[in-house]
């Protein structure tokens, strides 16, 4: 039995309409983003930074020439990764502005090591090439977020949290805007007292930039054609951040256990641990969404991890302060879109899929891509063109193939795929990858849905530890340590079928890190207000789309 | 110290937790006076002595006979001066906390809110408040005199020590905007019994009851306890109860005298909303449940055994 | 009817106390007080029934409380005045009282509304430290509040019941939270809140010579130990258990 055998009730020809409010009530604004992360900052940043010497483009674009669209409380508050950030598309991006010591980072990666784990010992690895850090700082994403905001406003853009992207605005084969979502139904949909329509607000030029399974992003790329062959797929990732006793002076990955070897199970991922200055740690477990196992935690795997020899004497005398979860877009460039335009629409960032497996890094080509799509937005606004002209955007897909982005994703295009045939070839294969630059072996490998894979079932849960509230965690207080308070009254935001097999349902209940979905004796039952949005429903079988605008987590640290 | 404490009364009595405070601080100091405000309230004036009072003012007057706010605080605030009166403590209540916010402002005098104890340390008069959600206590105190406190009602119990007190008549003479509201219709006793907010007690119930036909094992102890009832967010998710009644991180936050939790886990968002209550009871057929951990007394049993046998003896004690 | 609404940024997301300064740490994000909330809704309402008026935000606070202040911009609030000074840092009530009662005279508004309370002190206190300052009339915990012939009539809500309390105008209300459910900004109202007028004064704008606090912190303990926690099991007598621990703790 595979999930993708009871696919979700969600059409996404239902989320895109031509615009509906009356003129007089509809926002106009010149060129909209979704999404206030690395990629949709980057492009607010970067137009700012080509309005201000272009006030007759300026000038036509409106009262509100940039306006940037955040379903979360604020910036930052859905953002999440581990992160080591590559500096480089940020220096291109505040060339002459602002240097890297003035960025919000934990410092420069000094030292690093990759290991492999057994239960019970820590094999030191030589770090493979693909991973290897010097140059690039340890960030916390979140925060990172907020400072870019702030960068955004100040160059002139309009940031407007709360507020999620709920349909695509489309009308004669070009993208309008999107319209917001409602505020104030009821758990089945009714309007309650404080209801609030959501709004249509049209553009000259929309960016998606929303991130992992970005809801529009999915929806565009139907409604225009946009998929490449080959699917895409995901992994999650779990983490913590803690206060700790004694610094760590490296960042550390590791692989192998609590992940299975062998290639029925298809674990493929790691955990890394990072230090945050000096008082801090943050760590967490990455797991690809292809597993088999219908006992797989990712969230247990991390309380699993850290009870390792290895991680608990880093941890030992701390204290957790913050927990999140996330999906990583993981098919790389053989799973992105084909075109990553269409007339009046440019995709940028996790959204589109620009993320370097091996290399786990994905934020600089988030904003690398945001900036090109600035520039690309910014030609075609200019006098006599039209950016929802056929083409006038192509310039943003040939200045991303032209960039290092393109270069980089093309070296790794077959690794992540190699793990599919477990780690020991998987690793060899990557190692062959790596030597020769991609080249070898040749050709594409094809990628398999994650919802595709067929379950099996092992004891894995046995070897779960008990939370003991001080250095493991049940998920309910891991919700809370996310600042989630989302109202429980609110309508069910996520697509599934309820009338499942249980082993499907318990399979959802293990996969969720956010103790969203129940296996009853009907099927499913489902608690919205837990979710924090991390997306693996979708790549499992389920839809997740966007809740009332400021629900959710409310990450600062991660 | 020449302490003076807001005696607030409702119908005949003086409040219980004004005579806490009145207790407490006669077990700080000599000089200690009540005072006591309405109309027709000069016999209230003996359970003042009888818990530590040696003088009680009373100022008995047609024009203070609603518990209202402004009009006390212009007799306070004479009498304050007049006596030279250092510091003034008063119980929480919606009447108390406009009384003691006006004569703070009155005499810009420092007013320390929400405390739970008071004591003199190295010569300084300190009060304790708790903060961040109870999870930590902060030591307050005042740069100048007279001092105001207001203490969280229920932080102390009276204690009778049999004295009479001496009893003054006060002088009654209001500003004009002290009488520019007026009292229409005053509160009558609620039929329903306590909102979830004033309860004393509150026993609730959570998945662990089964169904929400069991609910009325809950009803009956509260209502046998004269407390008000609770529930936690799953069971309102299921449609077992009204989310007016919900306790938790996006319910409400409560803190009574005694919280009976039945058939509740006690994850950390029921938890955050009751975790100042004054006793916790836990009735879990899961020894591992979490609640285990923050509960005074657990009670590893089914509740639809144990909490009707509750209800019947605290009937019978009660009859 | 011109109706001044005093709001409060708290800060936002998990608190902790500066062990240096023994404050709670504001440095954070901050947001509006979610009890005042309830104020700005009631005014908009009480606007919005006599047809015409104006709603104006008062607050005491750092510079950066301004975002706070646009969210209730945004929801109709048509302006907002921010006492910003370093002198009125760490102000307790006695200062913040005399601080926002300058404003609010300044402002002369028929109607000041206040929330139930600043969720950061747990404070329920300031409207009544304000009112007295101001000389006006003054009823807290509102939880209905109607308006007619220069008169207001507002439930209060009690630990015994509700009373129902007559006001002329000019007066100062505290609403509590069951007084309504406030509306959510809608995108119009989100965009045009920069452009609402937002004054920024300083304590000698609004005639302030110095602020002094009348209260200090001491210092920060941990809380007493619960106690020791008991746990028994059922065998037929975990009932009578209870009742002998319940009146142990004199609870019954």
């Amino acid at each position: 039995m595979k999930p993708a055998d009871y696919p979700p009730p969600f059409d996404a020809r239902e989320f895109v309409a031509a615009p509906a409010d009356p003129e007089d009530e509809r926002i106009d604004v010149g060129v909209l983003i979704v999404g206030a992360g690395p990629a949709g900052l980057a492009c607010a940043i970067r137009l700012g930074q080509l309005l201000e010497n272009a006030p007759e483009v300026r000038e036509r674009l409106g009262e509100v020439p940039v306006a940037v669209l955040e379903k979360g409380k604020q910036p930052g508050s859905h953002l999440l990764s581990g992160a080591v950030v590559n500096p480089r598309a940020l220096r291109r991006l505040f060339k002459g502005r602002k240097r890297v010591d003035e960025m919000p980072f934990y410092g420069p990666v000094e030292h690093e090591s990759v290991y492999f784990l057994t239960s019970k010992r820590a094999l030191r690895i030589p770090t493979p090439p693909t991973m290897k850090n010097d140059g690039n700082y340890v960030a916390s994403l979140s925060q990172l977020g907020r400072w870019l905001a702030e960068q955004a406003e100040e160059g002139g853009a309009m940031i407007l949290p709360e507020t999620s992207a709920v349909k695509l605005l489309a009308a004669d084969g070009r993208v309008r805007g999107v319209r917001t979502g409602d505020k104030g139904r009821g758990r089945d949909g009714e309007q309650l007292g404080n209801f609030e329509p959501g709004a249509d607000v049209v553009a000259r030029v929309t960016v998606l930039a929303e991130g992992t399974q970005g809801h529009l992003t999915g929806v565009a790329l139907n409604r225009f054609g946009l998929a490449g062959e080959n699917p895409q797929v995901w992994a999650l990732g779990v983490k913590e951040v803690w206060k700790v006793a004694r610094p760590l002076d490296r960042v550390i990955h590791t692989m192998g256990w609590p992940l299975r070897a062998a290639s029925k199970y298809r674990e493929f991922g790691g955990s890394f641990i990072y230090p945050m200055g000096k008082d801090m740690v943050t760590l967490g477990m990455v797991v690809g969404l292809d597993y088999r196992d219908g006992e797989l935690s990712v969230h247990d795997l991390l309380q699993e991890l850290k009870t390792h020899p290895l991680v608990r004497k880093l941890l030992d005398g701390g204290e957790r302060v913050a927990w999140g979860a996330k999906t990583i877009p993981e098919g790389g460039l053989l799973s992105l879109p084909r075109q990553l335009h269409a007339p009046g629409l440019l995709i940028c960032g996790d959204g589109a899929g620009l993320v370097n497996v091996p290399a786990l890094k994905g934020i600089h080509y988030a904003i690398e891509s945001g900036s090109l799509a600035a520039e690309a937005a910014f030609a075609a606004l200019q006098r006599g063109q039209t950016p929802s002209t056929p083409g006038a955007l192509a310039v943003y897909d040939e200045a991303l193939r032209q960039s290092f982005v393109w270069k980089d994703l093309k070296e790794v295009r077959n690794m992540r795929q190699a793990f599919g045939r477990g780690f020991w070839l998987g690793g060899a294969l990557a190692g062959a990858m790596t030597a020769t630059k991609g080249h070898f072996p040749p050709g594409d490998t094809r990628t398999e849905r994650d919802s595709e894979q067929e379950l099996l079932r092992t004891d894995r849960a046995q070897s779960y530890p008990a939370s003991d509230g001080k250095l493991t965690f049940d998920k309910l207080s891991s919700v809370f340590a996310s600042g989630n308070k989302t109202r429980d009254d609110q309508p069910n935001h996520i697509v599934i079928r309820r009338d499942v097999p249980p082993e499907l349902a318990r399979m959802w209940e293990r996969m969720c890190p956010a103790q969203v979905y129940e296996a009853t004796a009907e099927g499913v039952d489902i608690t919205p207000s837990n979710c924090v949005q991390c997306g693996a429903i979708t790549a499992k079988g389920g839809r997740l789309t966007p809740p009332e605008g400021g629900s959710g987590p409310e990450y600062t640290l991660t | 110290m020449s302490t003076l404490v807001f005696l607030e009364h409702h119908g005949e009595e003086l409040l219980k937790s004004s005579l806490g405070v009145l207790s407490k601080a006669s077990s700080l100091g000599d000089d200690l006076a009540g005072v006591v405000l309405g109309a027709n309230v000069r016999g209230l004036a003996e359970g003042a002595g009888k818990h530590g009072a040696a003088k009680v003012y009373v100022a008995d007057d047609a024009q203070l006979e609603a518990p209202l706010p402004q009009p006390r605080v212009d007799v306070l605030a004479q009498l304050v001066q007049s006596e030279s009166i250092d510091t003034v403590l008063f119980a929480n209540s919606v009447l108390a906390a406009d009384v003691a916010a006006g004569l703070a402002a009155r005499l810009d005098a420092g007013l320390n809110w929400d405390l739970v104890d008071l004591a003199q340390e190295d010569g300084k008069l300190v009060g304790k408040r708790p903060a961040l959600q109870d999870t930590v206590y902060v030591d307050v105190g005042w740069t100048s005199e007279p001092r105001l406190a207001l203490f969280r009602s229920g932080s102390f119990d009276p204690v009778e020590t049999g004295g009479s007190a001496e009893v003054e008549d006060l002088q009654v003479s209001l500003e004009d905007f002290s009488t520019g509201a007026r009292m229409v219709d005053q509160a009558h006793e609620e039929s329903s019994g306590p909102s979830i907010e004033d309860a004393d007690v509150i026993v609730a119930g959570g998945r662990g009851l089964g169904g929400p036909e069991n609910f009325t094992l809950v009803e009956e102890l509260a209502k046998a306890l004269g407390g008000a009832v609770g529930a936690t967010r799953a069971v309102v998710d299921a449609g077992w109860y009204p989310y007016s009644t919900q306790v938790g991180q996006t319910g409400k936050t409560v803190a009574p005298k005694l919280y009976i939790a039945c058939g509740i886990s006690g994850a950390i968002q029921h938890k955050v909303g009751m975790q100042s209550s004054g006793v916790i009871v836990a009735i879990n057929k899961d020894p591992n449940a979490p609640i285990f951990e923050f509960a005074d007394l657990g009670v590893v049993g089914d509740v639809h055994e144990v909490v009707p046998k509750l209800t019947d003896l605290v009937k019978a004690r009660k009859s | 009817m011109k109706i001044a609404v005093c709001v409060k940024q708290v800060p936002e997301g998990s608190r902790r106390i500066d062990p240096e300064t023994k404050r709670l740490d504001r440095s954070g994000e901050g947001a509006l007080n979610p009890f005042d909330a309830n104020a700005v809704e009631e005014a908009l309402r009480l606007k919005d029934a006599g047809g015409e008026g104006e709603v104006v935000l008062v607050s005491l606070g750092p510079p950066k409380a301004l975002d706070a202040l646009r969210k209730a911009l945004a929801m109709g609030a048509d302006r907002a005045v921010l006492i910003a000074d370093d002198g009125a840092g760490g102000a307790d009530l006695v200062a913040t009282s005399k601080a926002l009662a300058k404003a609010l005279e300044r402002e002369g508004a028929d109607l000041i509304l206040f929330g139930q309370q600043a969720n950061d002190s747990d404070g329920a206190v300031l409207w009544a430290a304000v009112a007295d300052r101001l000389r006006l009339p003054v009823v807290s915990q509102a939880a209905e509040l109607t308006h007619a012939d220069g008169k207001l009539t507002v439930k209060r809500q009690t630990e015994f019941g509700y009373d129902v309390i007559e006001t002329p105008v000019p007066a100062v209300v505290a609403v509590s939270d069951a007084v309504n459910e406030p509306r959510y900004p809608s995108l119009k109202g989100i965009m045009g809140a920069k452009s609402k007028p937002q004054e920024t004064v300083s304590l000698s704008d609004i005639g302030v010579d110095g602020l002094e606090s009348r209260t200090e912190v001491y210092a920060l303990n941990d809380p007493p130990a619960r106690g020791e926690s008991k746990k028994i099991e059922d065998d037929g007598n975990a009932a009578q258990g209870i009742v002998d621990f319940l009146a142990e703790k004199r609870l019954l």
